[in-house]
């Protein structure tokens, strides 16, 4: 039975097909708008080997890549200044706050005037909403290092400088995992967003509203599955990284 | 900076050789007067250890002493330098908060080294050295999460013992600990002080606890903390279980005990 318990996930997705098939084979959806889990199947196939389908995927990645790297390399820093000071980030809290509140897609039209149509924008509207998330959690991740090991470290001799370095940046590291991996799924959101607006010559989301436009059916349910499945792999690498890296969290 | 003269003191718990002076201490928590121009002197290679009342602050004054929390008044001194130019231990009661998960136990037991300036060759040699004197038989490469509560605190003792103080203190270091492992903690600890002689304040809530392992105990009275006793207990070390019923220990027991009840009345 233990072996089992592993394949569990399957029978749920053994589930979907079959609702699918039935879906299909009854006729309740519009069969031109309900192509059956094959032709699905099929498309994807053929999009990733060798199709046009791969090379969008692979521009959808590189969009998301440079929008965390763009996100992390701002707000990890700044994440740990603010957060070093409790009065600091009190300070910018609201502004913080307030801006991760706000739907970064709202803001495309702003930079589409700064930036252009090219991918500049893409790339800096997925880095915007990101950063915002990733700060918020490197900040709370520093302010909440545990009391007993700051004054560990400066009982030990450590300067307010090593124990930044040597504990507060370690203590925020669970946190800053926690902010990236909700960073990377906001910021593949918007690039795909971004891909579907004018302008756009590749990508998921442009694979997405052109199979839709031009009614290829199977081709748009192939990307969007193409779209989930990068969806769950950047979680599940950042979730790789983050029991690697911070093997201590949670125990 | 100068300690008070001898014969400007008052009370004849203040000795010549101390190795902490404590002059004029005063700290209020919110309107709540913990210590109020408090003065005491700490003997110097010996374990003191503390006891008193829930909240009378017991751990405030080594943490004041450590300079872990800053105080309203007053002047402590360790071997009439403060405590920041010394080098000092500290052991703290939550194990499990106070060592670096990130590090293998091994790299928590060097960490404070790298603050002394010595040689790769002496700080290995100082690991060694500790690792000996505490006969230990655990993985050090492991991680502190790996470790059983016993073994963790073993770790912070031996972190905090590399650098060799001048003065070790423990804030309540075994009260997370089960019965067995307390036992078997408390006889490492006596074991490093036959060795080292380090001074040594230790803060106990258990009575049989701070007699055992002390040469003097301090009882402090309700706040604001006053000394209610001075308690000195000569019982030849290495002391082992049997140590409890000797009449001696059974006799400072009775007269601490009493001190403590008069004291918890009084509030």
């Amino acid at each position: 039975m233990k072996i089992g318990t592993k394949f569990y996930p399957l029978f749920g997705v053994l589930g979907l097909v079959v609702v699918w098939y039935l879906g299909v084979l009854s006729e309740i959806v519009d069969p031109i708008l309900l192509p059956s889990p094959g032709q699905t199947l099929a498309a994807i196939y053929n999009g990733m080997v060798g199709g046009e389908l791969l090379f969008d995927f692979l521009r959808t990645i590189e969009r998301t890549a440079y929008s965390i790297l763009i996100a992390s390399v701002i707000a990890i820093p700044l994440g740990i200044f603010l957060g070093s000071s409790e009065n600091l980030y009190r300070s910018v809290e609201f502004v913080v706050d307030f801006f991760r509140s706000t739907p970064a897609s709202a803001l495309f039209p702003l930079f589409l005037v700064i930036f252009g149509v090219g991918d500049q924008t893409k790339i800096l509207v997925a880095s915007f909403g990101a950063a915002l998330v990733i700060l918020f959690n490197v900040a709370y991740g520093v302010m909440n290092a545990r009391e007993t090991r700051l004054l560990a470290a400066k009982v030990m001799g450590a300067s307010r400088f090593r124990v930044l370095t040597d504990v507060m940046l370690m203590e925020s590291m669970p946190q800053t995992f926690v902010g990236l991996r909700n960073g990377v799924s906001l910021a593949l959101v918007i690039v795909i967003v971004a891909e579907m607006f004018i302008g756009s010559v590749d990508g998921l989301g442009y694979r997405v509203i052109n199979a839709q436009m031009l009614f290829q059916m199977p081709d748009m349910y192939a990307a969007i599955f193409v779209s989930g499945a990068l969806g769950y792999g950047f979680n599940l690498l950042f979730l790789t990284l983050e029991k690697r890296f911070v093997h201590w969290s949670g125990k | 900076m100068q300690v008070k003269p001898i014969e400007q003191r008052d009370a004849d718990y203040l000795m010549d050789d101390a190795h902490v002076t404590i002059r004029g201490l005063s700290k209020k928590f919110g309107d709540v007067v913990i210590y109020d121009n408090f003065d005491f002197d700490i003997p110097r290679n010996k374990i003191t250890t503390v006891f008193g009342p829930n909240g009378c602050g017991k751990s405030t004054i080594i943490n004041m002493i450590a300079d872990l929390m800053p105080r309203d008044a007053g002047e402590i001194l360790i071997n009439g330098k403060p405590v920041r130019e010394t080098r000092i231990g500290y052991v703290f009661q939550n194990y499990r908060e106070a060592l670096f998960p990130w590090l293998r136990a091994i790299d928590n037991i060097r960490y404070p080294l790298q603050f002394l300036n010595l040689s790769k060759a002496e700080q290995k040699q100082r690991v060694d050295k500790l690792v000996e004197y505490f006969g230990v038989k655990i993985d050090l490469n492991r991680y502190p999460y790996q470790m059983s509560g016993g073994q963790q605190q073993l770790v912070s003792i031996m972190r905090s013992l590399v650098v060799e103080p001048e003065v070790l203190f423990l804030d309540e270091p075994f009260s997370a600990l089960d019965y067995e492992m307390t036992l078997m903690m408390r006889d490492q600890l006596q074991k490093v002080f036959m060795e080292t002689k380090t001074t040594m304040v230790l803060v106990s809530h258990d009575l049989e606890e701070a007699i055992y392992l002390a040469d003097w105990v301090l009882l402090l009275s309700r706040h604001p903390a006053q000394v209610a006793d001075f308690v000195n207990f000569d019982l030849p070390r290495p002391r082992h279980a049997d140590s409890v019923i000797d009449p001696h220990f059974v006799e400072v027991k009775a007269s601490c005990l009493e001190t403590f009840q008069r004291e918890v009345r009084k509030g």
